[in-house]
């Protein structure tokens, strides 16, 4: 196992070096120390590497990721995961503002809650949060699935187009062209993975599935506002 | 009486009189809204009149400064993009680029006339909404990578290929407004590089998903600058509304160079309203943007690119003159390549319009094959012999611009300077911040005379 002292050598340095790892590498765990909250950490990775950040992260951890397995033992700042591509990403604590915005593909669990635009414009992530997600969640989310064990605040999906969203507690509002869904069995096998993929022994009979009304598609008169 | 003494004989009547504020347009427009009930879409840039570089004229050489020869001696046009920050700066041949169209607006074969031809002229092309096709990476000896709110078909790969990022904030056409691409434009591999549903009437944000304000996009450039070990420039594109601030806010965040794109420049579709109403023109815009460089120290330093209806090497000159280390050009590139070609004016008629006004292009006919997704209508654009005209083009506004330069008595495009301008209007002299005619003075200036 390898060990960085993020304070002690810096950022150019820890990024350069996750980089740098292939898909043969042989040094597939490493320790990040003393994060103290610092933006842009282990992003653009692209290895089958694992890294453990011991500590709280800033803006944008994981960002980008493919292949790599990033484990927060702390709390996210805003754009956690933003844009990963394959991987898992996996946050003990809470994670701010836009966890997985854009994800393209790739695992992020949030063992805690997840403030608001959690999955914003999500591409085909898969999100599962243990805890609650802030409003405007899943805003304009185009594919993938967001999983949500507690509750969501206002504006769920709003504006959504292809993602599916299960929530297994209360949602404050639902957003423009997102409503409840029925839940079939093809869901619930598939929210079951996602639920043993976030580690969750919540069951998938308890959650409601929501998605696109479909009816801001295209553009008429009876929906331009 | 007869009838002839009678008309002979009645008083004189008034002739009918056109209302200049319900011109026969504005009637038109309305009787449309009435009939369908939503706003009008279409692509291009602003068609009112505004203050222009039409309206700046450049001195020449006289007794107090003496010209070069016009063919012999030497005008430098190169520019360097991207030395703030970046480990490897962009180098183009000329200072005139083109700016981000995306593919979907855009057909393959116009994406590869754009590479081809700015290849062939030594400059630069950029992606767009919608991501990066291998035939523009391919066709492109620097490509610039865009990096949008919607995010369509980003990712970190196509990041690293690109030869510099531009953070996109704003348009011209639409400062405030995100991007349209309506249901005829959404072929299967449009759907598939954007992973939306095929057919859609597409609406891709207005603002970032993942960044607010300046100080978040300062750390969105660091984290784009980790993942691409910050060999990229990094660009910061922005509509002109308000330039001191945008420009000091995209230097302090951590641009390498500032993108300034006036009311005027074009976009592929959005509302008529927001293209004529919203936003500066481009000649307001250069010398706030410069004067914001110049009180941070950091002219020159942080490049500044303009754009919004350049059309000449004329337009270059002014801009560059007035501040602009280089400008981009959309809308001219599109005509160069065939656009509003008088040649396809009877398929215009057929669509309601005629050479010159089509501006449809959201709607995926194009009879020239450039905004269009249509296979066959794509098919009429040879991206070889269109790349051509628009490496010709490039050409002569170089050359163009190079005249101006030289008998100005500059040896260097970038010498161009706004003491070599005067302006024909108080409106232009106003925002150009330059001499009216004739006169040592401008609205605004303080001190007198000559
Ligand atoms: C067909 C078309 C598509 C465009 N697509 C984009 C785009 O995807 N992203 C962007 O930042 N600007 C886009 N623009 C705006 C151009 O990048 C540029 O700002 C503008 O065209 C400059 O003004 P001009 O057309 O007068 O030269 C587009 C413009 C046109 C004409």
């Amino acid at each position: 196992m390898q060990t960085y002292d993020l304070a002690a050598d810096g950022l150019r340095g820890l990024n350069a070096t996750l980089q740098a790892q292939s898909d043969e590498t042989n040094q597939t765990e490493w320790t990040i120390v003393n994060p103290r909250g610092s933006h842009a950490i282990a992003v653009g990775l692209d290895a089958p590497i694992e890294v453990k950040v011991m500590g709280s992260t800033g803006y944008y951890c994981a960002g980008m990721n493919k292949q790599a397995t990033v484990h927060v033992h702390g709390s996210a700042g805003p754009g956690v995961a933003e844009n990963m591509m394959s991987g898992t990403v996996v946050i003990d604590g809470d994670a701010s503002q836009y966890a997985g915005a854009t994800g393209h593909g790739g695992t992020l669990v949030i063992k805690g809650n997840a403030s608001s635009r959690c999955g914003i414009s999500m591409k085909g992530i898969d999100i599962v949060v243990h805890g609650n997600v802030g409003h405007m969640s899943a805003f304009m989310a185009q594919s993938g699935n967001l999983v949500v064990c507690g509750d969501a605040g206002d504006a769920l999906g709003d504006s959504i187009y292809e993602a599916r969203l299960f929530v297994r507690g209360s949602v404050k509002s639902l957003g423009a062209d997102c409503i409840e869904k029925e839940m079939r069995p093809e869901h619930i096998e598939l929210l079951r993975d996602l639920l043993a993929r976030g580690g969750c022994d919540a069951k998938p009979e308890e959650f409601k599935r929501y998605g696109s009304a479909r009816q801001l598609y295209n553009f008429k008169v009876d929906n331009a506002y | 009486m007869t009838v002839k003494d009678n008309k002979e004989n009645a008083p004189p009547r008034t002739v009918p009189i056109q209302s200049a504020t319900f011109s026969n347009p504005i009637n038109a427009e309305i009787r449309r809204a009435a009939a369908t009930g939503i706003y009008d879409i279409r692509g291009g840039g602003a068609k009112r009149r505004v203050p222009h570089f039409d309206d700046l004229l450049f001195l020449g050489a006289s007794i107090s400064r003496y010209p070069l020869e016009g063919y012999r001696e030497r005008c430098d046009t190169k520019v360097t993009l991207g030395t703030r920050f970046a480990k490897k700066p962009i180098e183009l041949d000329i200072p005139i680029t083109i700016a981000g169209m995306s593919f979907g607006a855009l057909s393959g074969p116009a994406k590869e006339a754009l590479g081809r031809g700015a290849s062939e002229a030594g400059t630069s092309t950029t992606t767009g909404d919608g991501g990066m096709t291998p035939e523009e990476r391919g066709h492109s000896t620097k490509l610039v990578y865009q990096y949008l709110p919607s995010r369509y078909g980003m990712n970190p790969d196509d990041l690293r290929k690109a030869d510099a990022i531009e953070v996109v904030v704003g348009q011209g056409a639409k400062p405030g407004g995100g991007g349209m691409l309506l249901g005829q434009k959404i072929s299967d591999r449009v759907a598939e590089m954007r992973n939306l549903p095929k057919g859609i009437d597409q609406r891709s944000a207005c603002r970032h998903p993942d960044w607010t304000g300046p100080d978040d996009l300062e750390i969105k450039i660091l984290e784009l600058r980790e993942i691409t070990a910050w060999e990229k420039p990094i660009y910061v594109k922005v509509g002109g509304t308000r330039p001191y601030y945008d420009t000091a806010l995209a230097v302090k965040a951590g641009a390498d160079v500032v993108v300034l794109d006036g009311m005027q420049g074009g976009t592929a579709a959005t509302q008529d309203v927001f293209i004529e109403h919203v936003g500066l023109p481009t000649l307001a815009c250069i010398r706030p943007a410069v004067q914001a460089l110049q009180d941070l120290g950091v002219h020159r330093e942080v490049q500044l690119i303009v754009s919004g209806g350049i059309r000449t090497g004329a337009d270059v000159a002014k801009a560059m003159a007035l501040g602009a280390d280089a400008v981009a050009i959309g809308t001219a590139a599109l005509i160069a390549l065939g656009d509003n070609d008088p040649k396809w004016e009877a398929e215009y008629q057929k669509l309601g319009t005629t050479t010159g006004a089509y501006d449809d292009w959201h709607e995926g006919l194009d009879p020239a094959g450039i905004t269009t997704q249509d296979p066959v209508l794509q098919a009429r654009l040879d991206p070889v012999d269109a790349g051509r005209r628009l490496r010709n083009y490039l050409n002569v506004m170089t050359l163009e611009a190079q005249t101006i330069a030289r008998a100005c008595g500059h040896n260097n495009l970038h010498n161009l300077e706004p003491e070599d301008l005067c302006a024909l209007t108080m409106e232009a002299a106003a925002m150009a911040r330059v001499p009216l005619a004739g006169t040592e003075w401008w609205p605004g200036k303080t001190g007198a005379g000559f």
